[in-house]
């Protein structure tokens, strides 16, 4: 996973509200789209509107979206993710995110800042002039004073561009131990579906 | 220490490792895969060279991008899916249900249906409407392709433990109201953000005297309210529906787990970090007006003076009754109301009635198993007698992912769970509602109430 550390770059306003997965990527585009080709895609209807932000030659570099409340809400689809990372961006900053969307984001080393609605709704202001903002995940700030929270784990691994099924995996003697003393515990968790398994086969 | 709620109890259980900073490994008991999301990351899988730590604890279906067309003749990126999930399935032990498989049908309807999903297990599946199976008291929800692939090698899922919210639903509603216009007018109330960052657990008179399968269209829809996870204590009813199925535990291991589910539902002290309540007994048919879950009004209500782009989008007035407004699709399916009751209750309003000539009227069955027994009821003949067209289970025109679409500007009442701008193609305004006013709609011509028909 690529790492995320500090980032200057252009924010894009996108003040729209309740922002879907669907409106990101069109559900055409997540059937046999490769993951590197889904960025030409990316909020493909809302594109026809030659206003469109993100065509406005200004915005057109911008790595940051600074975004209304609960962007991403909507289906689990990662091709939102990965068509937001087909066309650059690497930070969304928004009041709330849709929760699976969220964590799509950081399976993918996109960095989802919350802030307070009053927070965002100044950031927006200061992205209309188009000055790019700098983003500090080691030390959490936006622009240098404004504070963000993040869990430590999930700062970590993009810091570092951890991989988390690489993590999981070198815990597998705790996966099996659990598995072991489960199977006494819940035994029917277990044996139900293997004998079912069994039976059908 | 006080009372420990349902969610607690569960996510508790499933705890494999403390990672540390609020985030834990939780061990996956069921992992439902059908071809869409599921064979995205069996390719990623075997790309990195890992292998499906679990089959015999995972299951597949076919929903997403299968045709429910009779005869099934999907086009040709379907069938590539389709092919390349049974190949990885084989390879990886999986079992998939297949055509013609009583198990094969939209995932949601098809864990609960073979005793897969199970009160107290912590299930997961690459779909948002994963959270419908907590109405058994399964602590579930939906992830992406990254965290499937972390499921398939792993069998577990890392995350932090959401607050907690318990929504009580007080009274009963009345005749012609159900599930989909309780959890609607919900959202109606909290907004389509208010459940964010929560687990909700629903409680109360109306959930209690719901059927296992009403209270799979309230946890469905907890993702409409942003919640991933929804949740419904398990009772009488609940063990009822599980006992006999196809992957329920039976004998010895049957009492064994009836004994563990017995003590799940939250403690009477226990605690959560937000509650709210909605009376029942005042309820009308709920139906939306705009292009968000939380747009919705009663059917007899006006459309409201708000959000000017949704009413443009969806060519509606604002001040005019929402009752009476033409339409020219109805959708009878989806995760969240394509199970037998369902069908039922559309069938009941159809039963004798024609569908009006300028409406195309589908009914979609939730699963072959679903569709059989409607066949056995005769449900079919009824729905066909009125002009709807009797389909083959699959997700269809919920989502769009097979090109079953809605034409765009065209209008479509829909029992699935999202009205997003373009959902069910582009342009196209989709109006959520229970399949007794959807079938209402499709006879009436417009917008109608059920209960004036």
């Amino acid at each position: 996973m690529e790492k995320f550390t500090t980032l200057t770059a252009v924010a894009a306003p996108f003040p729209r509200k309740n922002v879907d997965t669907d409106t990101i990527i069109r559900i055409e585009r997540c059937t046999g789209t490769p993951k590197e080709e889904l960025g030409q895609y990316a909020f493909e209807m809302a594109r026809k509107d030659p206003d469109f932000v993100l065509d406005q030659p200004r915005y057109r570099d911008a790595a940051i979206l600074v975004c209304g409340e609960f962007f991403g809400t909507g289906s689990s689809r990662e091709m939102a993710v990965w068509a937001l990372a087909g066309i650059g961006i690497r930070c969304l900053i928004a009041p709330s995110f849709g929760q699976i969307f969220l964590a799509n984001c950081f399976q993918n080393g996109l960095l989802p800042i919350v802030l307070p609605a009053a927070e965002v709704d100044a950031l927006m202001r200061q992205a209309e002039d188009g000055r790019p903002f700098e983003i500090d995940l080691q030390r959490q700030t936006v622009n240098g004073t404004l504070g963000f929270e993040i869990g430590a784990r999930r700062k970590r691994m993009l810091l570092e561009g951890l991989d988390e099924v690489g993590l999981t995996l070198a815990l597998e003697p705790r996966i099996a131990a659990f598995q072991a003393a489960d199977r006494e515990r819940r035994p029917w968790v277990y044996a139900g579906v293997s004998n079912a398994h069994r039976r059908a086969e | 220490m006080g009372g420990r709620t349902l969610f607690d109890k569960v996510w508790d259980a499933h705890v494999v490792e403390d990672l540390g900073d609020g985030e834990q490994l939780l061990h996956v008991d069921r992992h439902l895969l059908h071809e869409l999301s599921g064979h995205r990351g069996q390719l990623e899988i075997a790309r990195r060279g890992l292998k499906m730590r679990n089959p015999e604890l995972a299951l597949g279906t076919l929903d997403h991008v299968v045709s429910t067309a009779p005869g099934r003749r999907g086009a040709p990126f379907a069938e590539r899916i389709v092919a390349t999930f049974r190949a990885e399935s084989a390879k990886a032990g999986l079992r998939v249900h297949d055509f013609g498989d009583d198990g094969q049908g939209i995932v949601h309807v098809v864990g609960p249906e073979l005793g897969f999903t199970l009160p107290g297990v912590l299930l997961v599946c690459g779909d948002s409407h994963t959270c419908t199976h907590g109405a058994l008291g399964a602590l579930a929800w939906g992830i992406g392709t990254s965290e499937l692939v972390h499921v398939l090698a792993t069998q577990a899922i890392v995350q932090a433990k959401p607050r907690t919210m318990r929504v009580r639903f007080d009274g009963l509603p009345a005749r012609g109201v159900g599930a989909k216009d309780m959890i609607l007018a919900l959202i109606g109330r909290l907004g389509t953000a208010g459940g964010v960052g929560y687990a909700v657990e629903y409680a109360g008179e109306a959930i209690r005297a719901l059927a296992i399968e009403g209270r799979m269209t309230v946890c469905n829809l907890s993702i409409e309210l942003g919640a991933k996870i929804g949740m419904v204590a398990p009772d009488r009813k609940t063990f009822d529906y599980v006992h006999g199925r196809t992957y329920a535990p039976a004998g010895a291991l049957w009492d064994q787990a009836l004994a563990h589910w017995r003590s799940l539902p939250s403690d009477a002290d226990a605690r959560f970090d937000a509650e709210h309540a909605l009376d029942c007994s005042t309820l009308a048919p709920q139906v939306t007006w705009g292009t968000s879950p939380e747009d919705v009004i009663g059917v007899d209500g006006v459309v409201p003076d708000a959000k000017p782009e949704a009413l443009e989008y969806m060519g509606l007035a604002k001040g005019r009754a929402i009752a009476g407004t033409k339409v020219d699709r109805v959708f009878i399916g989806s995760c969240t109301n394509a199970r037998l009751p369902d069908l039922r209750e559309a069938a009941g309003v159809a039963r004798g009635r024609r569908v009006a000539p300028h409406v195309k009227a589908w009914v979609v069955p939730g699963s072959q198993r679903v569709k059989r027994e409607a066949e056995a009821e005769g449900l079919d003949e009824v729905f066909r007698a009125a002009g709807f067209e009797w389909r083959e289970p699959g997700c269809s025109m919920c989502v769009g992912a097979n090109g079953e679409l809605v034409e765009p500007k065209a209008r479509c009442v829909s029992t699935s769970n999202r009205n997003f701008v373009g959902r069910q193609g582009p342009q196209a305004r989709t109006h959520l509602a229970s399949p007794a006013t959807a079938a209402a709609s499709a006879i009436a011509g417009e917008i109608a109430d059920a209960r004036r028909l």
